[in-house]
Order: C-alpha cells, then sequence, then structure tokens
C-alpha cells in the first residue's frame, strides 16, 4: 500500500478532526491510504454514524408487543397479523434537493423505496413531508415544482403510489428546504431479510447498476452547513433512473420468494463502503473484495472513487455458496448488472484488493459502530425566553371573522394541496381506499380484511418555541390524524430534522425534543422502530426550526370502518370531542394576522389525548360517525370550514354556534388547543355518541348542523361585537382554499 | 375466461390487472413476460399500465419491439381480444395496432384523478354491460395522454364508432374543461376496425370495488366476459 502524507488541508476536506484522525492511526496501527482515509471519512461522517445524536437516540422506546424489527436495520418492521409486518421508514433528502430538486427529491424517494424492498416487503405507499421558504420567493417556487416533479417522476414510475403528505411554507426554510419521504412496504413475517454477511465463504455479488463516479463525497456533503457557494456542490448529489430501480424491485422478490439468499443490503450514502462494513459488521464476519470485479461506468476508476461513488440503484447481497447461478439468472432475466465481487471471511475485517493487490484494508466494526459518539454541550438560546413571553393584550382581537378565516384559507400552508397530489400517482397497486386530502391515507391490505392509515406530521414553530411540547405534539398530533380514520396507531418511525449540532442551542432543542417524542410515544403505547437523523440543516449560519418529522402507521382491523375528514350529508349534527382553550402560541393565525411567531404552543395533556383518541376510535368502528377530522393549523374554523369543501363529491355547509366560555374570539375560533375532533354525525346517533363519549370521560359537545350552501359560525353571547360571526358563501371558500397554491405558483 | 397479462419492464399496473380479473371476477389469469410468446388458449391480453422501459424515448416506444408483440399482434389479427389500459394504450399506438400517437399533456404534468368519460358506442365487446351514452368516473394517472391523429384518420374513426369513450362532464358534456390532458376530440378510448383491440387512458381496474370507493370501472370487465358468454365469478374475496 502507497503511503501518504496526511496534512490538515486533507482532514479538512475529508471532514475529520485532529481526535478522529488519531482514532484511525489507533485502529488501524499505521497512517491510512487514500482510499482508507475516504472510506472512514464517509463512515464517520454525521450522516453514517449519527456521532452528534446516537447517546440521544438510545432513550427512545422502540420496544413493544407488535415490534418485530426495530431501529438499526435498514427500516423497522410491525406485526399487523395474517403473518405479515408493516415494514417502514422515513428518511431526509435535505441537502441534494436544495441543489438540484429534481434530482434531489428523486433520488429520496428512490432511497427510502431501497430501504423498503431490501427487507423484503413490497412498497405500497409513499408520503412526505417538505418545508419550503415562502412562495412569493421565486426560488421557492422554483424548489417546489422541482421537488414535487422529482418525487413524482420517480414515485409514479416505480408504481408506488404516492398516498398522502404534508407541507409547510415559512420562510425559515428558504435556503433550507426540508425534503423527508416516508414508505411502507408489505413483508411476509417468517420473510424479512436483513443486511448481514452471514456464512464465511459465501459469495458478495453486486447487482444493478454500474458504478460511476457521481455521488462522491454525498454522505459528507450532507453532513456540512450551507452557503452561497452550496450551487457548486451539485456534483454530490447523484441521478435516479426509476425504470432500473423498478427492476431491481422486482428481480430482489424474484430472489427473496427463493432461498438462496442471505443477506442484502442497498447501496445508499457512502455506497459500497457502507453496505459492505455494515453488513459484515452486524454479523461480525468480514468480506474481501475485489473491485476489478465492481461492473463500472468507465475505465480508470480509482478504489477511493468505486468505494465511495453513490451511483444510484444498487444492491449487494450475500447468497448460499453454489447457488451464485440462480442468483445470476434472475438479475440477468431483469436487465440488471450483476457481478461475484468477493466473499465472506472470518478476519473481522473489510478488505479491498484491485486485481488481486490489497488496497484497504479495515476492521468493519471500526467503520459501521466504532465511529467518534459526541456528547454535544448543549444550552438553551439566549432568545428563548423572549420568544416564549408574548403579551396578548396588546394583540386586537378578530374584528373581521369573514375577512380572517379566507386569509387562514388561502394561507398555502393551510391551503389545499391539490396541485401537488395531482402529478402523484396515488393509486396504482388498488389499495388507495382514502386518497390524499384528509387527515390520514388508508389503504386496504390485499388478502387480508385489514387496512392501514397513515400519516406524517411536525409543526416544526411549535418545536421552536418549546422543543419538548413541540416533539410531543407531533406524536400527539400524528396519532389523532390516524384516529380520525378509525386506526391504532401501532409504529413510529421519525426523520430528525435539525441545524448545526456544533451549537449548543441546536443541541438544547434536540435533546428536549427526543424528551418529547419519548414521553409522548410511551403515553401512547406506539414504538419508534426506525429514523434518520438529518442535521446541519442550516444555511449562512441560520438554523431552520427544529423539525422532528414523525410518520406514524395505524391499523384498521376491519378496512370498512374507517372515515374520512369531510361532511357527508346535510342534517348530519356536527358534534366537538375534546376542550377549547386560550392556545394562541404559535399558532398560524398569529403568524398570519399578527405576524408573530412567538408565544407558548398549545397546552398538551397526554391523558386527554389518549381518551380523545380511543373515544374517536371506538366511535368509527362502532360505525357512529359520518366523519371525523383533527382540529389542528389554523384551528376551529378552519377545521370546519375543511369539513365543508375538502370532500370529492363537492361542497355542503353547515351552520355552527359556539360558546364564547371567557375566551378572546380568536383563540375560540383559531387557536389550536390540542386533542380535539370534529365529528359529523346522523341525528339518530347523536345521543349515543355523546353517551360514549361521556363514558370515556372525552368532552363532548354538539356544535351544529351540516346543510345549506354556507358557512355559518356565531359565537354565543358575543353578538354585540359586528364582524364576530363568519357567514359565508360555501363555494367562496372552497375557491380560496382550493387556489391558493396554483394561484401563488401563477397556474390557476 | 382465460386471460393474459403481459409483463414489459416497466410495467406497473400489471399486478392490478390481475387482481381485478383473478381475484375480483374469478377467472384464470397468466402473467406472460415480455420475452415469452403468448400460450395457446388465451380469450383475451391485457397490455396493462406502467412506464414500459422507463418511457425512455417515448412512451409504448421500445415496448413495441418486445417478442411477446409479435405474438400479440398475430393474437389481434385472429380476432382475439386485447385491452391497453394507459401504458398499454400507448404501445398498442407504437405498435400500430390503433390508429394515432400520444402527446404530453397540455399542463405537462402527470395528471392523477378522476375523470368522467361518456361511453360513445355501447355496442362492442369491452362496453357491452353499458348504456349507450353512460356516463362513467374513472381515474387517469398519464403524463402523456394527448391522444392526436390526422384529420383523415379522426373522421374515419368517428365515422366507423371507433371512438368509444370521450371524457365529459359529470353530466355528460363533451367540453374542454372536461379534458384534462387536451386530447384531440376529448378522445380518452378507441377500438380498432374489427372491433377486438380497445386502448382507454383511463384505468378501469382502479375504480371496479366498492371498498375502493368507485364501480365503474368493472363495466369495462363485465363486458369483456359477457362477450365470451362468461359471467362474473364469486370472488375469493379478498381485502373485504
Amino acid at each position: 500500500m502507497k503511503s501518504l502524507v496526511i496534512t490538515q488541508a486533507i482532514l479538512e476536506q475529508h471532514k475529520l478532526s485532529e481526535e478522529e484522525y488519531k482514532k484511525i492511526l489507533e485502529i488501524l496501527g499505521r497512517e491510512p491510504n487514500w482510499t482508507e482515509l475516504g472510506m472512514f471519512s464517509a463512515m464517520w461522517s454525521e450522516h453514517c454514524s449519527y456521532k452528534s445524536s446516537r447517546i440521544h437516540l438510545k432513550k427512545l422506546p422502540t420496544t413493544g408487543p407488535r415490534v418485530v424489527q426495530g431501529p438499526g436495520e435498514n427500516a423497522g418492521a410491525v406485526d399487523i397479523g395474517d403473518g405479515l409486518c408493516a415494514v417502514f421508514k422515513m428518511e431526509s433528502h435535505n441537502h441534494p434537493s436544495f441543489i438540484e430538486p429534481y434530482q434531489g427529491a428523486a433520488t429520496g424517494v428512490g432511497g427510502i423505496l431501497r430501504d423498503i424492498f431490501t427487507m423484503g416487503a413490497r412498497p405500497i405507499a409513499l408520503l412526505n413531508s417538505l418545508r419550503f421558504g415562502g412562495l412569493d420567493n421565486a426560488n421557492t417556487r422554483h424548489l417546489l415544482k422541482g421537488v414535487v416533479s422529482g418525487i413524482a417522476g420517480y414515485g409514479n414510475c416505480m408504481g408506488v403510489p404516492t398516498v398522502g403528505g404534508e407541507i409547510v411554507f415559512n420562510d425559515i426554510y428558504a435556503l433550507n428546504p426540508l425534503v423527508n419521504v416516508f414508505c411502507l412496504g408489505i413483508a411476509r413475517k417468517d420473510k424479512i431479510f436483513l443486511g448481514k454477511a452471514a456464512g464465511v465463504g459465501n459469495p458478495v455479488i453486486y447487482f444493478g447498476s454500474k458504478t460511476g463516479r457521481d455521488g462522491i463525497h454525498g454522505a459528507t456533503m450532507a453532513s456540512d452547513s450551507f452557503d452561497e457557494q452550496a450551487a457548486q456542490k451539485r456534483p454530490t448529489v447523484q441521478v435516479g433512473d426509476p425504470f432500473t430501480e423498478k427492476l431491481l424491485l422486482e428481480a430482489c422478490l424474484e430472489l427473496m420468494a427463493g432461498d438462496c439468499l442471505v443477506g442484502i443490503q442497498d447501496m445508499g450514502a457512502a455506497g459500497l463502503t457502507s453496505s459492505a462494513c455494515e453488513m459484515a459488521s452486524r454479523e461480525g464476519t468480514g468480506v474481501e473484495l475485489e473491485l476489478a470485479d465492481v461492473p463500472r461506468r468507465e475505465p480508470g476508476m480509482t478504489p477511493y472513487e468505486i468505494m465511495l461513488s453513490e451511483s444510484q440503484e444498487r444492491m449487494l447481497m450475500v447468497a448460499k455458496a453454489g447457488r451464485e447461478d440462480e442468483v445470476i439468472k434472475i438479475c440477468r432475466k431483469w436487465d440488471l448488472d450483476v457481478a461475484v465481487i468477493g466473499r465472506v471471511t472470518d478476519t473481522g475485517k473489510v478488505v479491498l484488493k484491485e486485481n488481486g493487490q490489497i488496497v484497504a484494508e479495515i476492521p468493519a466494526k471500526a467503520l459501521a459502530d466504532d465511529g467518534p459518539r459526541y456528547d454535544r454541550p448543549s444550552a438553551p438560546p439566549a432568545y428563548q425566553e423572549m420568544l416564549q413571553s408574548l403579551n396578548y393584550d396588546a394583540l386586537p382581537d378578530v374584528k373581521d371573522a369573514n375577512a380572517t378565516l379566507l386569509e387562514l384559507l388561502g394561507a398555502p400552508t393551510i391551503a389545499s394541496k391539490r396541485w401537488v397530489y395531482e402529478q402523484y400517482d396515488h393509486m396504482v397497486r388498488t389499495n388507495t381506499m382514502v386518497r390524499p386530502g384528509s387527515d390520514a391515507a388508508v389503504l386496504r391490505v390485499k388478502g387480508t380484511n385489514k387496512a392501514l392509515a397513515l400519516s406524517v406530521d411536525c409543526n416544526g414553530r411549535y418545536c421552536l418555541l418549546n422543543p419538548y411540547e413541540g416533539a410531543k405534539i407531533a406524536i400527539a398530533e400524528c396519532a389523532r390524524n390516524l384516529a380520525c380514520a378509525g386506526a391504532e396507531p401501532i409504529g413510529v418511525t421519525d426523520c430528525l430534522n435539525f441545524g448545526n449540532p456544533q451549537r449548543p442551542e441546536v443541541m438544547w432543542q434536540f435533546v428536549l425534543a427526543i424528551e418529547g417524542l419519548k414521553d409522548a410515544c410511551e403515553a401512547l403505547s406506539v414504538p419508534i422502530v426506525s429514523g434518520n437523523v438529518s442535521l446541519y440543516n442550516e444555511t449562512n449560519d441560520l438554523s431552520i426550526y427544529p423539525t422532528p418529522m414523525i410518520g406514524m402507521v395505524g391499523l384498521i382491523e376491519a378496512a370498512d370502518r374507517t372515515a374520512t375528514q369531510w361532511f357527508k350529508q346535510a342534517g348530519d349534527v356536527i358534534i366537538l370531542l375534546g376542550r377549547t382553550r386560550e392556545d394562541l402560541g404559535g399558532t398560524e393565525y398569529l403568524k398570519i394576522v399578527h405576524h408573530r411567531e412567538q408565544g407558548s404552543p398549545p397546552l398538551l395533556n397526554l391523558e386527554d389525548e389518549r381518551a380523545v383518541q380511543a373515544c374517536t376510535i371506538g366511535l368509527i368502528r362502532e360505525g357512529l360517525v359520518q366523519s371525523a377530522h383533527d382540529c389542528s393549523d389554523g384551528g376551529l374554523a378552519v377545521a370546519l370550514a375543511e369539513c365543508c369543501v375538502s370532500g370529492p363529491n363537492g361542497t355542503v355547509g353547515a351552520v355552527v354556534q359556539l360558546p364564547l366560555d371567557g375566551l378572546r374570539r380568536d383563540a375560540l375560533l383559531f387557536g389550536e388547543s390540542q386533542s380535539r375532533v370534529v365529528l359529523s354525525v346522523k341525528q339518530e346517533q347523536v345521543d349515543n355518541v355523546l353517551n360514549a363519549a361521556r363514558n370515556a370521560g372525552v368532552p363532548a359537545s354538539r356544535i351544529g348542523v351540516v346543510g345549506g350552501s354556507r358557512l355559518v359560525i356565531r359565537v354565543d353571547g358575543d353578538q354585540r361585537v359586528a364582524g364576530c360571526t363568519i357567514d359565508l358563501e360555501v363555494t367562496s371558500v372552497q375557491e380560496r382554499w382550493a387556489l391558493a397554491i396554483p394561484r401563488a405558483l401563477g397556474q390557476d | 375466461m382465460n386471460i393474459g397479462v403481459v409483463v414489459f419492464p416497466g410495467s406497473n399496473c400489471d399486478h392490478d390487472c390481475e387482481y381485478i380479473f383473478k381475484d375480483v371476477l374469478g377467472q384464470s389469469v397468466k402473467m406472460i413476460w415480455h420475452k415469452d410468446t403468448l400460450p395457446a388458449g388465451l380469450d383475451a391480453v391485457v397490455l396493462p399500465g406502467g412506464f414500459s422501459y422507463g418511457d425512455y424515448l417515448r412512451t409504448g416506444a421500445i415496448a413495441r419491439f418486445s417478442p411477446v408483440m409479435g405474438a400479440v399482434k398475430t393474437f389481434a389479427r385472429d380476432g382475439g381480444l386485447v385491452i391497453g389500459i394507459c401504458n398499454g394504450f400507448q404501445i398498442l399506438l407504437e405498435a400500430g395496432l390503433l390508429p394515432g400517437v400520444m402527446l404530453r399533456n397540455t399542463s405537462l404534468n402527470f395528471i392523477c384523478k378522476d375523470v368522467y368519460v361518456k361511453v360513445e358506442n355501447a355496442a362492442t365487446r369491452f362496453t357491452n354491460r353499458c348504456e349507450s351514452g353512460q356516463v362513467l368516473k374513472i381515474p387517469i394517472a398519464h403524463a402523456d395522454g394527448n391522444y392526436y391523429t390526422d384529420p383523415v384518420t379522426l373522421g374515419g374513426i368517428k365515422a366507423n364508432a371507433q371512438v368509444i369513450f370521450r371524457y365529459c362532464t359529470a353530466e355528460g358534456k363533451i367540453t374542454p374543461e372536461a379534458n384534462p390532458n387536451g386530447s384531440l376530440d376529448n378522445i380518452a378510448g378507441i377500438m380498432n376496425a374489427d372491433g377486438n383491440v380497445l386502448g382507454m387512458m383511463p384505468h378501469p381496474e382502479r375504480s371496479a370495488e366498492t371498498l375502493l370507493g368507485n364501480e365503474d370501472g368493472r363495466l369495462i370487465f363485465l363486458s369483456m366476459l359477457s362477450a365470451f358468454g362468461k359471467s362474473e365469478q364469486p370472488s375469493r374475496l379478498v381485502g373485504v
């Protein structure tokens, strides 16, 4: 092996600290060569090693009776009965999507799909959580269009429906958008595949696309902050080929249907390096690879380039010895490149050869598991107190409730996302029972009587104002979305998007958010089975809001017992579950109307939350409910408006009467009190529903009736004040809500 | 009824078509790899939706060279029923089994949503269970569904009642607003002159089950069964 003088500049380029380099010297007992240095750099990057987050992630609850596979594998798996598992995970592709929105988002979808089918699951649903700046910014419009077409381009071609998601627009994300992609697949419980290099002597087989020079240092790029020079990092973004991935998917599932496979892992971040060392490390084995046998796009690639390439649509597998021909035959059937590139060994080392000459030799565990761990300092930011304190008396109450409601419905964060989801094939595979546009997507599970409900959520502003409460609310709201579809939550995946962990205030946000996730998951008895951490989301020293995105899966035992959010029939009675408090802090209303992102986020009592959700699920299971809708961004008035206008079969009006109960009018109409659900029920079921709620200890009140062509919301005992009543033609409500995003894009 | 569903590399509605014929309607279905030929004894062949060959070059342009297409042409020439849905329709056009071409949607976007189509000819082997002029709600999901052909061909297929479905409003009016992709004359589906090859952009297999909230598309499949004197078998109830 050629030796090399490692300079400070080279370490800097590889984002390795001096201490980290000393540790490398200790592990190897010598200086690393260029290839080895590159491999350490990628595997010890924040993105691959979780070095700043790992000690905190350990606190999360990850076990439960349904958990088949928790964190640490390509994805988590949860038992759904009938011998089947739901396999799911969420991942970020924030940095690449900012540099190159179409390819960044597309390869994000490609990566998460591979994580799922690598486990032996056929992907049946994609969702995404996106964060952008304001739509008045031309670059944001460019990013939105690029990201949406990237997600569509990849997911549609793969034939995996994109069934839901959410988007928030806030200037804080203008230079650091978030693209988080969730995927769920179904696998047989007894046919889950893991990334293990087991069985000394077994062949290590490469298949999929050829290796090119794209995406080198992608993992390192994703572990860095951005500045004006970000666009120059474009070569670190990979280019996706969904057609090849579709072939890869079918080939994998065909291989897995047989019994020749021992272990398998996709080549995502850090490419061949991570798949090789992680597979060996998990099993305590080693691997020896001949790089000359790796299928390559171009000649002259160095070992460094081969090992660090992040070319997409590639897989590494370990097959049973003697079964190579079977594997090769199936890969060739699907027109994929395939090559036996090495063997499993008992050395515990990743040994790389080029034409028989050793070019790298590193203990697998050192790369995969023994990376640095940091307990980084944390402290609340100086501005935290200022953020949380807000003198509400200085804020005028609502003067024209009609105008305020329309303003909120026209805010892109609240407005209809139809422009987005119509570009996604959300029906392929014919499982989609509830399409995008309700609280949760619902898919039947073929071969069973069951259905799954899926939701993704997080309010970053709440998390900024109070990271602990905000994270709790993210879990609670996601579960509430599922409850509104009649589903019991069975598993969580998270995607923790934060700023630069070397800033104490960012670590403070991170640590508190973890506490919040933990407490909420424990209270709602739902484990976190997979996840991803995305740090260094900062540009020009400005960090994003802490955004611990949550993806949650719920189970519906009888597929026909589910609910959607929109009102169904004139004459149905509207019932509000839960209690409205003076919760104005951190609301969309404060931001849109008063231009403030301040205060304390709404109070969340997890006991109340649990009761409301259990009550909602019970009512839906018993078929007592016509519709159920979670109250969230924009509060009760917005929730009622959405019930009137979001249905697929046109609009319907409603007449509602609310007691003021000593609240401010804006808090009553637009406050975001948690643990509330708007139900509509048939007249003859009203008593049953109210009784059931009372028995469950859930506050419930009859607040109005569905019907007519107007949305009317009157506030009791407040008739003196002009403009406090909402009274609007429902078609004009619908127009404002439905056309806001196309109008902002100039496409109405 | 014996149905063959062709699987091209990149087909992604192949399982959905299999599910409808086999699990919902109780018929016998064979999946046919594009490098193989058609087995004997088939009554109908389905070219399913998807992105055959990734839609690279042009939708359907590469799939038409797949080995199985020779057999599909022979099958069609001999009077076998062939239905192409979405990408299947695009492949039928490229293969010359139906006249015309597909352009990009006028919005240039992929569009996935429910649309309404009017049954223009109910006296076919694909629509005999519909009423003439009936409005069906069936979803579309495509980026290239903007059907185009020259005026002479258009005149011919119209005169010959080969235009089977046209995009319309919920009330059955043929309007530009009801046309999701800009297709010529609001055309959503056409048939060959012999009446045994149908291509349509909407996906009837996505709207053929109560659980999915819409059964209008089922009429197309039931019509094909009727054409063979078959009826729906009590399904092995899967997914409620």
